[in-house]
C-alpha cells in the first residue's frame, strides 16, 4: 500500500501544479498543453482506483478529442500566437476568496466527515462486463437519453458553425 | 489509501477550475476551468464507487465524460460564432442584454 500512496503523492502533485498552470498561463495554447497533463493524471489515478475501463475511456475521450476541439478552437478564434496580456478579467482578484473559501468549506466538510476512512485493499474489481450491465439494464433509460444528446449535440454544432 | 487523499485533491482540482472560471476573460480558457471542474467530480465517483465495492460511480462517470465532450462541441461552435461575428471572444464584451 505504500507504493500506492508514493504514486498517488506524485500523480496528486503533478496534477496540482498543472491545474495551477492552466488557470494562471498567460498563452492559451500552453494551457491547453497544461490541461493535457491533468487529464492524463486523472486517467493515471483512475487506474490507481481500479476504473481500467473509464482511464482508458478518459484518455481517449479527454486526451484524444476533447483537447483537439479545445486546440481548434484556439486556432480558429485568434490570430496571435504568443503571450497575451489581457487573458484575465479586470477584476480577476475576486475569484481567490471565492475558490479559497468554498475549498475551505469542502476541506472541513470532507476532513469531518471521513476522517481516516480507508479505501478497501482487497478489492473485488469492476469489470467492463458489470460496467456494460449497469449501462445497459438500469441505467438504460439514462443511457438512451445520453445518446440523444449526442445526437442533439452534433447537430447543433453543425447548425451553429455553419457558413450560410 | 486513505478515501479523504482522492476527495481533497478533487476539491483542489474543483476549486481551481472555479476560479478559472472567474477569472478568466477568454471563452476557451472558460471552456477549458469547466473541464477541470468535471473531472474533479469524475475522481470523486471512482473513488466513491471504490470504497463502496460498486460499479455504478463507473457508469455515472462514462457518462459525464460523454457530457463533457458534447459540452466542449456545442462550446466551441458557439465560441465560433461569437468570433465570427464580433472578432472577439472576450466574455465581457458580450453585453448587448445589459439593461
Amino acid at each position: 500500500m505504500v507504493a500506492q500512496n508514493i504514486f498517488f503523492g506524485i500523480i496528486a502533485t503533478i496534477m496540482v501544479v498543472a491545474a495551477f498552470r492552466v488557470v494562471s498561463v498567460r498563452n492559451v495554447v500552453h494551457a491547453a498543453l497544461w490541461l493535457v497533463l491533468v487529464m492524463s493524471g486523472a486517467a493515471a489515478l483512475y487506474i490507481l482506483l481500479a476504473a481500467e475501463f473509464v482511464g482508458v475511456t478518459q484518455i481517449l475521450v479527454y486526451v484524444g478529442a476533447v483537447m483537439v476541439l479545445l486546440l481548434f478552437g484556439t486556432m480558429l478564434t485568434r490570430a496571435q500566437i504568443g503571450a497575451e496580456k489581457d487573458l484575465n478579467h479586470r477584476s480577476w482578484a475576486l475569484g481567490i476568496p471565492v475558490a479559497g473559501m468554498l475549498f475551505l468549506a469542502m476541506a472541513v466538510a470532507l476532513i469531518g466527515g471521513f476522517e481516516d476512512d480507508q479505501l478497501p485493499e482487497n478489492l473485488d474489481r469492476v469489470t467492463v462486463q458489470q460496467i456494460s450491465d449497469d449501462l445497459f439494464s438500469p441505467y438504460l433509460v439514462p443511457f438512451m437519453a445520453l445518446s440523444f444528446v449526442l445526437v442533439a449535440t452534433v447537430i447543433g454544432a453543425i447548425v451553429l458553425a455553419r457558413r450560410d | 489509501m486513505l478515501i479523504n487523499q482522492f476527495l481533497l485533491l478533487g476539491a483542489v482540482l474543483f476549486c481551481l477550475g472555479v476560479y478559472g472560471v472567474i477569472a478568466r476573460r477568454n471563452a476557451v480558457m472558460v471552456l477549458m476551468s469547466i473541464e477541470l471542474i468535471l473531472n474533479a467530480v469524475n475522481i470523486n465517483l471512482l473513488a466513491f464507487a471504490l470504497m463502496n465495492g460498486t460499479s455504478d460511480g463507473h457508469a455515472f462517470a462514462l457518462m459525464i465524460i460523454a457530457i463533457a465532450a458534447a459540452e466542449v462541441g456545442v462550446g466551441l461552435a458557439m465560441v465560433l460564432l461569437v468570433y465570427r461575428n464580433r472578432r472577439s471572444i472576450a466574455l465581457d464584451e458580450l453585453s448587448e442584454m445589459k439593461g
